[in-house]
């Protein structure tokens, strides 16, 4: 039961399903690499599971590309809008919870007690962060007291486009805290998935498919981090990346490289599966580290 | 300073204003030019108040020492020299660095109200001396006595007041986590701002219970100096603050030094990028106060008036040299031959000359290196076409002066649009509708500052939701407080000094 056919229930044994094609999100459609590249996904056995397409630099381009375009609509949206769009996603991830708990048992090899908790922590976060997003504003910002006759006030909006390269080895869990914080924030976002699990980004890809993020708001690619991490943080239309568990030598690349345009650089340190399932791995902090901050001076008088 | 005659300097293309019409509208306004008039007396301010030393040293461990080659501090104001400071090398980065950190146990230990008190003998004591301060700042660095003594020191001692009434509150400033300082600070600042970029660097740092390496602006490292002394009769305890000056070679030891936790930098977005690298892949925090190319917008609804006095003080404010400035004036076509008559005849009640002078508007340019880049930059604008407009004013014989500069017919793409000049120099442009006036100030890869003029409410909002840039002036410009958070978007820089948000840079939330 290796293949990725699923809900196999009631069909003659000896029907053949019909295999789904795992692609790239990209601009809110789904894509093949342009390379024509794939990745291999065997399942914990080690027996062939599915090929994914393997993101290149050209995908990673383009994703950036849409990303961008999307930034301005997704970020104007109202906060409360964007925060129904994200409980909607932890509506959709729960209609497939059947799906995730499959994959994560035969990719990972989680039993299914294990499989149905993880599914739920994910659920629970994407939830938990869609609440945030008419909310961070105000903890994250405020009315200045400043000393003159002027109003003057402190706002969070989001930084821009943001690449954001999920943990490896870390599941769907890994995925989604890697990519809520800065979409809660309103960025238009890029989330790389490591090339040890790609069915499971991929898939995470069709849950946002149909909960109403517009097009190109958030771009999956699966790919070899370490192959895009460079072309990420090169990216002159990139504003920030978070990078999540890389590791020293990555995270000295991605500073380095990102200094060509002063990208933000969020760096989270590296955690076990367990870890990134706890609610230490939820901040509005985390929100906070991709939005930039504007204040608005006006006089005040007659 | 006897001619305030507006020169216009026209370059191969005809100019296409009607040039009769504005000419006559400049000869009845020129009645209202006080300049044309008469002269104004000299009102010096008297440098009695301070006495300037033949030298200035590092301070360490709550000792002036020395250690380095010699450097010459100058007065912009006469191109002499006033002073000197040893450069800093390694050994003496080291040594500060070392005694910043074994301050720190101690420092971060102090109950927060004792650090509270301390800051705030500080900011007392800078009151106190603020008239002596004024002048030295002056002297050092060549803006006008009446913006030091009414913008530079103030503001210097309201940001220690400010984060004074922080120390003991830092678990009421971040909701559900619990902060903790982070260490020795490394602080490099420019030479613009000299002592407020101090205070701005040094008050929220102790606040939060971290110690302190500054490395002062080479050309302007005099009320630092007095600053430290400042620190050691305040009760800042010996190590807790340190200062150490040189050039860029200094400050590169110093924000590479692996004894430090924290890196906060104001100054040029090149050197920002170079220190990015340094860090990369290291646990050192980094906030980076950059460049600017701001954006001044004017509508056709605003008050004219206003806003021409908004897009004086925006490039005309210390020189140009801010890297906030409205160095790009926008203005809508339908009113931009209005504005521009009425910010040439203002131009040309600016006073240009004598720092000391209080009746001066502006003053020297920082130093000879920084006059060549702008007057460098002033003949690209020139060769790529842009027309210029420049005050006609006699420049002392002596000094590193330059006269206010205007600039129309630029192009988006012209050089004086895009970089950043650091000097009395606007260059200006035209727009049609808000999206173009969007379009146009977003263009560049900063994102500080930005101003729009419009009294229609529901525009200047739109405005200021649209314009990338961490701090929006509607209706007004170059204004500045300790609770008032700064600092910018893109390539202009991140994480913000002032107010709550100043905090973050030097804490460790959990």
């Amino acid at each position: 039961m290796s293949t990725n056919h699923n809900g196999s229930a009631g069909q003659s044994s000896d029907r053949e399903p019909v295999r789904k094609t795992y692609k790239l999100y990209v601009g809110g459609a789904f894509v093949r690499s342009e390379s024509g590249y794939a990745l291999r996904q065997n399942d914990v056995n080690g027996a062939f599971f599915a090929n994914c397409a393997k993101a290149s630099r050209k995908d990673l381009r383009d994703a950036i590309g849409a990303a961008r375009t999307a930034f301005g609509g997704w970020s104007t949206r109202s906060a409360f809008n964007r925060s129904q769009i994200l409980f909607r996603l932890a509506e959709m991830i729960e209609g497939r919870r059947a799906t995730f708990v499959e994959l994560l048992g035969s990719l990972c090899g989680r039993d299914r007690a294990a499989a149905e908790r993880e599914v739920s922590t994910v659920i629970d976060r994407v939830f938990w962060y869609a609440g945030w997003c008419d909310k961070f504003t105000q903890i994250l910002g405020g009315v200045n007291p400043i000393a003159s006759p002027y109003n003057n006030f402190t706002v969070a909006e989001p930084t821009g486009v943001v690449v954001l390269l999920a943990p490896r080895s870390a599941g769907l869990i890994g995925l989604v805290t890697a990519l809520l914080p800065a979409l809660a924030a309103g960025n238009a976002c890029v989330l790389v998935a490591d090339d040890d699990l790609p069915v499971i980004a991929l898939e995470l890809g069709e849950a946002l498919a149909t909960s109403d993020v517009p097009a190109g708001a958030v771009n999956v690619l699966s790919g070899t981090t370490s192959e895009l991490l460079p072309h990420a943080a090169d990216h002159m239309d990139v504003n920030a990346i978070g990078s999540f568990g890389r590791g020293a030598d990555d995270e000295r690349e991605l500073g380095q490289r990102a200094a060509s345009n002063i990208k933000r650089v969020a760096v989270f340190a590296a955690r076990s599966h367990d870890e990134w399932c706890d609610a230490s791995a939820q901040s509005p902090y985390f929100v906070e580290r991709f939005v930039e901050w504007k204040t608005s001076w006006h006089p005040v008088g007659v | 300073m006897s001619d305030f005659e507006v020169k216009e300097i026209t370059p191969a293309a005809p100019t296409s204003v009607d040039g009769d019409a504005r000419a006559a509208r400049r000869r009845e306004a020129r009645t209202l030019l006080f300049g044309d008039l008469w002269e104004y007396a000299p009102a010096p301010e008297s440098t009695a108040v301070v006495k300037v030393r033949e030298r200035y040293e590092h301070f360490i461990g709550g000792r002036f020492v020395g250690g380095g080659e010699p450097m010459a501090v100058h007065n912009p104001a006469t191109a002499e020299q006033i002073s000197e400071i040893p450069a800093a090398g390694p050994d003496v980065v080291d040594r500060a660095v070392n005694a910043a950190r074994a301050a720190f146990g101690p420092w971060s230990a102090r109950p927060a109200s004792e650090r509270a008190k301390v800051l705030y003998h500080i900011g007392r004591m800078l009151q106190e001396r603020a008239r002596e301060l004024a002048v030295l700042e002056t002297l050092d660095n060549g803006k006008p006595i009446a913006e030091t003594r009414d913008v530079d020191l103030p503001l210097a001692a309201a940001h220690f007041l400010y984060y004074a009434g922080w120390a003991d509150k830092l678990d009421y400033a971040f909701p559900g986590v619990s902060p903790s300082p982070l260490g020795v600070a490394a602080q490099v600042i420019p030479w613009n701002f000299p002592l407020l970029m101090a205070a701005w660097k040094i008050a929220p740092a102790l606040a939060c219970g971290n110690t302190v390496v500054l490395k002062p602006a080479e050309t302007t490292p005099l009320s630092a100096s007095v600053l430290a002394e400042i620190c050691a009769e305040a009760g800042v305890p010996d190590g807790v603050v340190n200062i150490v000056h040189g050039d860029g070679d200094t400050g590169r030891a110093l924000v590479s030094h692996p004894g430090i936790d924290k890196v906060a930098f104001t100054g040029s977005t090149e050197v920002g990028r170079q220190i990015q690298r340094t860090l990369a892949g290291t646990d050192v925090r980094l906030t980076l106060e950059l460049g600017g190319k701001g954006a001044n917008i004017v509508f056709e609804d605003a008050a004219l008036d206003q806003a021409v006095e908004g897009i004086v003080n925006g490039i005309w404010f210390n020189q140009g040299q801010v890297c906030c400035a409205g160095s790009r004036l926008l203005v809508q076509e339908s009113v931009a031959e209005t504005v521009l008559d009425k910010l040439r005849d203002r131009l040309a009640t600016l006073r240009v000359g004598d720092p000391l002078d209080k009746n001066t508007d502006v003053g020297a340019i920082n130093s000879a290196a920084q006059l060549e880049r702008i007057a460098d930059y002033v003949r690209i604008g020139q060769a790529e076409g842009a027309q210029m407009h420049q005050l006609a004013c006699d420049l002392p014989d002596k000094g590193w002066f330059f006269a206010p500069t205007i600039f129309t017919h630029v192009a988006q793409s012209h050089r004086i649009a895009q970089e950043e000049i650091f000097g009395p120099v606007l260059a200006v442009q035209t727009f049609r509708t808000p999206d173009e006036a969007v379009e146009l100030a977003n263009n560049t890869p900063y994102g500080l500052s930005a101003g729009v003029w419009s009294d229609k409410g529901s525009k200047v909002f739109e405005m200021t939701r649209r314009l990338r840039a961490g701090i929006v002036w509607g209706n007004t410009f170059n204004q500045f407080d300790p609770a008032s958070p700064f600092g910018g978007y893109k390539e202009s820089g991140f994480g913000r000094e002032g107010g709550r948000h100043g905090l973050l840079p030097y804490l460790r939330l959990r």
